[in-house]
C-alpha cells in the first residue's frame, strides 16, 4: 500500500466536500472530526484491504490450528481409510467409532486422565498454600531485599527441569518417592511458584494499605488480617492464579513424569499416550480420539476464561 | 523498631515459597556443579575427578552440538518474532470477528504440550500425514516425504513445531504492545495523509521495538531449554541431527546414567542461560524508562 491509496480509507465524501479544492491533508484538518470519528475513519478498510486481512488471518489461524484439524479428522477416519493412498483430507464414512473403542484399546486411558487431573490439582493446592502468604508479604511490607527475592523468583523461569534433571533424580531417589505421584508433583510445583507469585502480587498490591492498617489498629495479628481481611478481597485474583496454575500444571506434564515414574498406573495422559505412540501397531484414529478427549478440558477453559488467562499467563513471563 | 519487626514477619510469610524453590531449584543447581567434578553414576561410590568430565566432553562432537543448538534456537526465535509480529498486526485490525480470532490462536499454547506434538508427529508422517499428503496432491513433491526420517528435514520440522507452540504467547504479547501505542500518533499521521503501510513502518514497528527485544530475549531462554518437542518427535535423531544441548544432556545423564558427565554438560548449558539472563535484565532495565514514557 502506498500513500496514494490513503484516500480510500480517508474521510467519507460528505465531510471532504466542504473543502474540495484544498489538498487532502489540509482538508482533513479543516473538517476537524471528533476523536471518535477519526478513530473510526482510520479503522475503515477498503475491500481489497479487508480481503488481505482475512486472507492473512486465515493463513495464520490455519498454521496454528492445522494439527488439531488434522487430528480431529484422523479420529473420525476408519482405520482402513487412514492407511490408504492417495491422501484424503476429508474423511469418507466418518464416524465417532474411535471415541467408543479407544476406552478398550488404550488400556488405562481413564486412569491417565484421572492421574493428569489429580497431579495438577494437588500441585495447584500446594502452589496456592505457599504463594498466598508470599504474595501478601511482597504486597504489604516494604522490606530490605524484597526486590532481590522477587527477581530471584523470576530467575527460576530461566532454568527448565531438563537442566536440573540429574540432581532432581537423585533427590527423588533419596527421598524414596521415585515411581509415585509425589515424584511428579514435587518438582513441578517449584517451577509453577514464581509465575503465581508475580501474578498474585499484582492483585494484592491493588488492595488499599488502609485496610491492612485499620485491621492492625484494631489489634488484629498479621495472620488474622491475611485470613479474614485480605483473602476474601483477593479471592478473584486467587481464583485466576489457581486456574492458570492448574492449566500450567496440566500442560507441562512430561519430563518429570517421563523420568521419575515408570509405573503405568501413575502416568499422566501425555506420558501414557507417548508410551503407546512408540509401539509398532499404532491405532492412530483411536489415539487421536484419546488426545482430543485429553485436551478437551483445556479447550473448554479457553473459551470461557480466555480473558483472565491472557493476563494470568503473561504475568509470570513478563515483568510488570 | 517496628520496621525490623515487620521485616521479620515479611520473611516469615515468604519462607515457605522461598524454601521450596531453594530446595528444588537452587540446591540442585549447586549440586549439578558439584556433580560435574565427580564420576557419579549408578555405583554406590563417587570420586572426585577434577576437571576430567570437562576435558572429556570438550571435543568436536560437543562443539557440533553447541553450534547446532544455537542455529536451532536462532531460527526458532526469529520465526516466532516474525510470525508473531504479523499475527499481532492482523489481529489488531478492526475487522468483524477479531475477538473470535484472538481466542482461536490460543490452543497450541494452552493444551498439554505433548499432545499437540503427537499431532505434529502424525502430520509429519510420510505415508499418511497431512503435509506430505497435501504436497503430493498438489504435485509439489513426487513421492511421500517422511519429514522426520532425514536429518535435514527433521531439523526444520522440530523448529516448525517449536515455533507453533511459541507463537500464541508472542502474538498476544505483541498485540498488547500495539494496543498500548498512543492513538494520537496514528491520528496525527493520518491527518497528514500517511498511508497504512507508512504508519506501520514509521509508528507501529518503532514503537514495538522494546516489546520485540524483551520477547526475543525471553523466547531465547525458553527455546534454548526446549526438550519435549525434540524428545517426542525424534529423540535427537535421526543420527543426532536434532540433538541439542538439552537432549544431549538428557541422553548422557538419564539414558547412559553418566551423572558426572551429564552434569558437566548441564553446567555448560547453565553458563549460557546465565549469560542470556544477564543480557535480558540489562536490556530490560535500559528499556524501562522508555516504556514508562
Amino acid at each position: 500500500m502506498s500513500t496514494t491509496e490513503s484516500a480510500t480509507d480517508g474521510p467519507p465524501p460528505d465531510v471532504t466536500a466542504a473543502a474540495e479544492e484544498a489538498p487532502m491533508p489540509a482538508a482533513r484538518q479543516a473538517t476537524k472530526p471528533s476523536r471518535a470519528d477519526t478513530t473510526a475513519l482510520i479503522d475503515r478498510y477498503a475491500w481489497h484491504e479487508l480481503l488481505a486481512i482475512y486472507a492473512g488471518v486465515f493463513v495464520f489461524l490455519f498454521f496454528l490450528l492445522a494439527p488439531f484439524i488434522e487430528g480431529f479428522l484422523v479420529s473420525l477416519k476408519p482405520l482402513s481409510q487412514l492407511f490408504s493412498s492417495p491422501y484424503r483430507f476429508i474423511p469418507e464414512n466418518a464416524s465417532f467409532a474411535a471415541y467408543v473403542t479407544m476406552w478398550e484399546s488404550v488400556p488405562g486411558f481413564a486412569r491417565f486422565i484421572f492421574n493428569s487431573i489429580f497431579i495438577s490439582s494437588v500441585a495447584t493446592i500446594i502452589v496456592l498454600l505457599v504463594v498466598v502468604p508470599a504474595a501478601y508479604a511482597f504486597a504489604r511490607f516494604d522490606f530490605k531485599g524484597a526486590g532481590l527475592v522477587l527477581g530471584g523468583f523470576l530467575a527460576v523461569n530461566m532454568f527448565s527441569g531438563a537442566v536440573l534433571i540429574i540432581p532432581l533424580f537423585r533427590l527423588m531417589r533419596s527421598l524414596g518417592i521415585l515411581n509415585t505421584y509425589a515424584a511428579m508433583i514435587v518438582p513441578g510445583v517449584a517451577f509453577l511458584i514464581p509465575s503465581a507469585i508475580w501474578l498474585l502480587r499484582t492483585y494484592m498490591i491493588r488492595i488499599p494499605k488502609e485496610l491492612h492498617e485499620a485491621a492492625y489498629m484494631d489489634g488484629a495479628g498479621y495472620l488474622y488480617t491475611l485470613r479474614r481481611v485480605i483473602l476474601p478481597i483477593a479471592m478473584p485474583g486467587i481464583i485466576v492464579v489457581a486456574i492458570t496454575t492448574f492449566i500450567g500444571a496440566y500442560a507441562q506434564q512430561f519430563i518429570f513424569a517421563l523420568t521419575f515414574n515408570s509405573k503405568t498406573e501413575f502416568m499422566p495422559l501425555p506420558v501414557g499416550l507417548f508410551a503407546f505412540f512408540g509401539k509398532q501397531e499404532v491405532v492412530w484414529n483411536e489415539l487421536m480420539a484419546a488426545s482430543f478427549v485429553g485436551i478437551a478440558p483445556a479447550l473448554i477453559v479457553i473459551f470461557f476464561l480466555q480473558r483472565y488467562l491472557v493476563g494470568g499467563l503473561t504475568a509470570g513471563a513478563v515483568k510488570q | 523498631m517496628r520496621s525490623e519487626r515487620t521485616t521479620l514477619i515479611a520473611w516469615a510469610f515468604l519462607a515457605p515459597a522461598l524454601l521450596y524453590v531453594l530446595a528444588i531449584v537452587a540446591w540442585p543447581l549447586v549440586q549439578t556443579v558439584i556433580l560435574s567434578f565427580t564420576d557419579a553414576s549408578l555405583r554406590k561410590t563417587t570420586d572426585w575427578v577434577g576437571s576430567a568430565n570437562y576435558e572429556k566432553i570438550f571435543n568436536a562432537t560437543f562443539a557440533t552440538v553447541i553450534v547446532r543448538t544455537f542455529i536451532w534456537t536462532f531460527f526458532s526465535v526469529a520465526l516466532k518474532m516474525i510470525i508473531g509480529t504479523c499475527g499481532a498486526v492482523l489481529l489488531n485490525a478492526a475487522v468483524p470477528g477479531r475477538h473470535l480470532f484472538r481466542i482461536l490462536i490460543m490452543p497450541p499454547w494452552i493444551v498439554p504440550m505433548a499432545i499437540g506434538i503427537f499431532m505434529w508427529g502424525w502430520m509429519y508422517n510420510g505415508q499418511f500425514g497431512m503435509i506430505s499428503g497435501l504436497l503430493q496432491r498438489f504435485g509439489i513433491v513426487d513421492g511421500p516425504v517422511a519429514w522426520l526420517a532425514y536429518g535435514n528435514t527433521a531439523f526444520w520440522a522440530t523448529i516448525v513445531t517449536d515455533v507453533w507452540i511459541g507463537v500464541p504467547l508472542v502474538t498476544i504479547y505483541f498485540l498488547a504492545a500495539i494496543q498500548a501505542i498512543p492513538k494520537d500518533l496514528y491520528e496525527a499521521a493520518w491527518t497528514d495523509g500517511a498511508g497504512r503501510w507508512y504508519r506501520f513502518r514509521r509508528i507501529t514497528l518503532p514503537m514495538m521495538v522494546p516489546a520485540i527485544i524483551t520477547m526475543s530475549m525471553l523466547s531465547l531462554i525458553a527455546t534454548f531449554n526446549s526438550f519435549d518437542i525434540i524428545w517426542i518427535l525424534t529423540q535427537g535423531g535421526p543420527n543426532g541431527a536434532t540433538t541439542t544441548m538439552i537432549i544431549d544432556t538428557y541422553h548422557t545423564a538419564i539414558g547412559s546414567r553418566k551423572y558426572g558427565e551429564g552434569a558437566a554438560r548441564a553446567v555448560v548449558i547453565c553458563i549460557f542461560l546465565s549469560l542470556f539472563s544477564l543480557a535480558y535484565f540489562r536490556v530490560t532495565r535500559r528499556l524501562q524508562p522508555e516504556a514508562a514514557k
